[in-house]
């Protein structure tokens, strides 16, 4: 028995994912598309491992009844680990295929093929395929995961750049939870408590009416049903709920800043032995809060039926959703159906469970009647949880060649995972609301939270890190995609090119100096070599380059970006150029896509992006206040890959994101003579720093 | 009642005057392949064309369409910027892309030969969340070519 990949160790009935009916093959996986193409690569390796063509494949992704649980689809690892799981779960089960073949040939295994799901002897059809045998062959067995997988030299689908699957449904209608009509359902709306710990004291119940409008009400839950979208909408304005008891936040709690200055729950990692004396070097950087920003607002169907509860939500995660539903409404996880459906992603945890919980809520309260929630922008941008605010503090002691021998860091973080139950935004408004045990935020480097890529991958001989967590945010927060990789990269790599600076060496050759594995300073040559490095002038001529590499997790994805920008009070992209290394590519092109995307939105957030507070709480309420990178703003981007298809895949979804930013600031940096340490980098920024 | 032509068919409307025409095509006429975004016309997810105009349908009421036509991406169909944003993989999570194709078929019309600069500048009322851009922007050069073949 080998070690299986948690995916399969925690499903491991074949029966599970894989059914054979009527000509096709039906596969249920946990991991959901959530625009990452995963659908399609898992496709390609089941398709692979089966000998069949993509079209026989009947797909059921995140679904708690059809479904393997898979938790959440999150943190890149939906290749590494579901992919893994689905290629022994593949492999075995066409191995048990053809040795009832075998049997029943008095044959070899080893001289049966499959071709799309026929099973051929010596090239010869042998009148059995998995359908007819399907009978015969019980999959109600747990894998053993010793079946080996097709050797590389034998993939046809895996390593293509085929389609994705979802594309061409996602250009008509129907495709999104948004478009879901059950008969009979009806429109709702939560109205939102403004702060933790705000008492409803008054509804103006007699204005729904005349909207053909209701309330439902469950201690500070309160909800609005109605027949139509538009008569939900003058119901909700019409309701001017009145809420006592709201704190007051200040629009100072906006910046990192103001995290820094908070209690927080300190955990410390790594050396015990102090700084060694020597020359030094100390700087801190920090991003504020980020909204994810979903192009469309949350969105959930729930329908209570005969002590069922049924809900269609585009949650990372069904299972825990479910766990966290039942624990929330106080009942069996068997009596709750969660189905995940297409939404507008953001790759993050934005409002989505929310959503969901809002619309399971609201169908308990209206037994039999199905309920379609839909968040509006305001309440997307207000209410849904954002990425955490962090300050990052780092200080290097170089030793005598000027190279750092010893690094400190100091982060500071609100949270990044919180979706544990009652950490859902109703949860806390309804009658039975529990206190909330403190968050289950690990500090650990790998895969880590706050302190995810603190510890360097670069050879620096002793380091050291404290991580404070804040849980009293002003606001939500949740994990955004990359989590604290992304400020602690931003802050890495910033200050690896602060410490080249000061030692008078090129950033590029500083880097590689520290760099010792072979993959790692073949991106960042690469890179170099593409972005025409050797030729960059000097500091201050308002033209700029700089470089930002990472490797996602230390042990996932690696990424080397360089960006040339214009700046002068303000920061244009001209160029982007990115290597990265993602060893198997299942499909090249969504794992270019990937980078893109990741790209673009760490460019955004680098130089745009910033949740604003006020006294009401997130003062941010549209795209008018939360402007994010638009076309006419994103340079050329050249990505080349690493050509190492037998090394194991590697995610790809988040490793550019700290990188990117990291390059911008570099970049910016480089053109300006002056550095901007604090996202994103707006023009107030540069006039302060260029006045210091 | 509000008679309009959607997609080329006469239609008939019984919803409020004050509606958004967003509303109407995705729950009365069941074109759900507008999306709502923002209501608030400053994303451009739900965008149609109006007489050929392109023009956000959560901001324009249906009582103000009498005798308009509409086209949404349903109408859009056999339009080359279909086949050239799934040939460019122009998507990620997709809930953009509709409006994104009705944006290109809006310029194309008026611009058969755009620049890329000009295409940008079209399409930067449309706001996308993944960074498809560079794809979404050799989609519509791709569209191009294929009209002007």
């Amino acid at each position: 028995m080998t070690d299986l990949p948690k995916s399969l160790a925690d499903n491991p009935r074949l029966d599970r994912w894989l059914r054979f009916a009527e000509g096709r093959v039906h596969v249920s996986v946990g991991k959901v598309e959530i625009g990452q193409g995963i659908s399609t690569a898992l496709a390609q390796i089941a398709a692979e491992e089966l000998d069949i063509s993509l079209d026989r494949l009947a797909w059921r992704a995140g679904d708690t009844q059809l479904a393997p649980d898979e938790g959440s689809t999150s943190s890149s690892l939906s290749i590494e680990i579901g992919g893994a799981s689905l290629r022994l779960v593949c492999a075995e089960t066409r191995a048990l295929f053809l040795a009832e073949v075998a049997r029943l040939l008095n044959a070899a295994a080893e001289e049966l093929e499959v071709e799309d799901g026929t099973i051929l002897h010596a090239g010869t059809p042998t009148g059995h395929d998995y359908w007819s045998l399907a009978p015969r062959v019980s999959l109600a067995r747990d894998a053993t995961g010793t079946t080996a997988p097709k050797p590389r030299a034998r993939h046809r689908l895996v390593g293509t750049n085929t389609p994705r699957r979802d594309l061409p449904g996602k250009l008509t209608g129907g495709a999104f939870v948004h478009d879901m009509v059950l008969p009979g359902m009806l429109h709702a709306r939560v109205l939102r408590q403004p702060r933790p710990g705000a008492t409803l004291a008054a509804v103006n119940e007699a204005a729904l009416a005349r909207h053909g409008a209701r309330l439902v009400r469950s201690g500070d839950f309160a909800a609005i049903l109605a027949p139509t979208e538009a008569a939900l909408r003058a119901a909700v304005e019409a309701a001017r709920p009145r809420w006592d008891n709201a704190d007051t936040p200040t629009p100072a709690m906006s910046e990192a800043a103001w995290l820094a200055t908070q209690p927080a729950d300190i955990r410390t990692r790594g050396s015990e032995a102090a700084p060694p004396p020597g020359r030094s070097h100390a700087a801190t950087y920090s991003r504020p809060y980020i909204a994810h920003a979903s192009l469309g607002p949350s969105c959930a169907v729930a329908h209570e039926q005969s002590g069922i509860l049924e809900v269609w939500t585009h949650v990372q995660g069904v299972y825990p959703f479910r766990i966290n539903a039942a624990q929330t409404l106080q009942r069996a996880p068997e009596t709750i159906v969660v189905r995940h459906a297409h939404g507008p992603g953001c790759y993050g945890h934005n409002g989505a469970d929310d959503a969901a919980l809002d619309a399971a809520i609201i169908a308990t309260l209206v037994p039999s009647t199905p309920v379609r929630v839909l968040w509006s922008r305001a309440d997307e941008f207000a209410f849904a949880p954002a990425g955490t605010a962090m300050q990052t503090a780092l200080r290097a002691v170089l030793d005598a060649e000027g190279m750092p021998a010893d690094l400190t860091a100091t982060i500071t973080s609100g949270v990044h995972v919180n979706r544990a139950p009652g950490r859902l935004l109703a949860s806390r408004t309804l009658p039975n609301a529990q206190p909330l045990p403190p968050p289950a935020e690990s500090s650990d480097p790998y895969p880590g939270t706050g302190a995810r890529n603190i510890v360097p991958y670069y050879d620096i001989p002793t380091w050291r890190y404290e991580h404070r967590l804040v849980t009293g945010t002003p606001i939500r927060t949740s994990a955004l995609r990359g989590l604290g990789a992304v400020v602690n990269v931003f802050a890495l790599e910033c200050f690896l090119d602060e410490l080249a600076d000061l030692v008078g060496q090129d950033p590029a050759a500083y880097r590689l100096r520290l760099l010792s594995d072979p993959r790692a300073r073949f991106l960042v040559e690469r890179a170099a070599a593409m972005s025409n490095w050797s030729a960059r002038g000097p500091a201050g001529t308002g033209i700029g380059l700089g470089m930002g590499f990472a490797r996602y997790k230390n042990k996932s994805g690696y990424a080397c970006v360089v960006v040339e920008v214009e700046a002068d009070t303000e920061i244009r992209l001209r160029h982007i150029w990115c290597t990265a290394d993602a060893g198997l590519a299942i499909n090249p092109d969504g794992v270019r896509a990937q980078l893109e995307g990741g790209i673009i939105q760490a460019a955004s957030m680098a130089l745009k992006e910033q949740l604003r507070i006020d006294e009401t709480g997130t003062a941010t309420r549209s795209w008018a206040d939360y402007p994010i990178l638009r076309f006419s703003e994103i340079p050329p981007i050249d990505i080349e890959l690493a050509n190492t298809p037998d090394e194991p895949s590697l995610g790809m979804g988040e490793c550019t994101m700290g990188p990117t930013a990291a390059a911008i600031a570099n970049a910016a940096a480089h053109a300006l003579g002056v550095r901007v340490r604090d996202m994103p980098l707006t023009r107030q920024r540069i006039l302060r720093a260029a006045s210091a | 009642m509000t008679t309009l032509t959607v997609n080329g068919t006469l239609r008939e409307s019984a919803a409020p005057p004050s509606t958004p025409l967003l509303e109407v095509l995705r729950n009365e006429f069941a074109l759900t392949g507008s999306r709502f975004g923002c209501g608030e016309e400053q994303c451009g997810a739900c965008l149609v064309l109006i007489d050929g105009t392109p023009a956000q349908s959560c901001g324009r009421e249906i009582g103000t369409l009498q005798g308009r036509a509409v086209t949404t991406i349903e109408g859009l169909q056999n339009h080359p910027i279909i086949a050239a944003l799934i040939a460019e993989q122009a998507g990620q999570c997709g809930y953009c892309l509709s409006g994104m194709a009705v944006a290109a078929a809006a310029l194309l019309a008026r611009n058969p030969n755009p620049t890329r600069a000009e295409i940008a500048t079209a399409l930067d009322p449309q706001l996308c969340r993944c960074g498809a851009h560079p794809r979404i922007l050799r989609a519509v050069e791709r569209a191009a070519r294929e009209l002007n073949r």
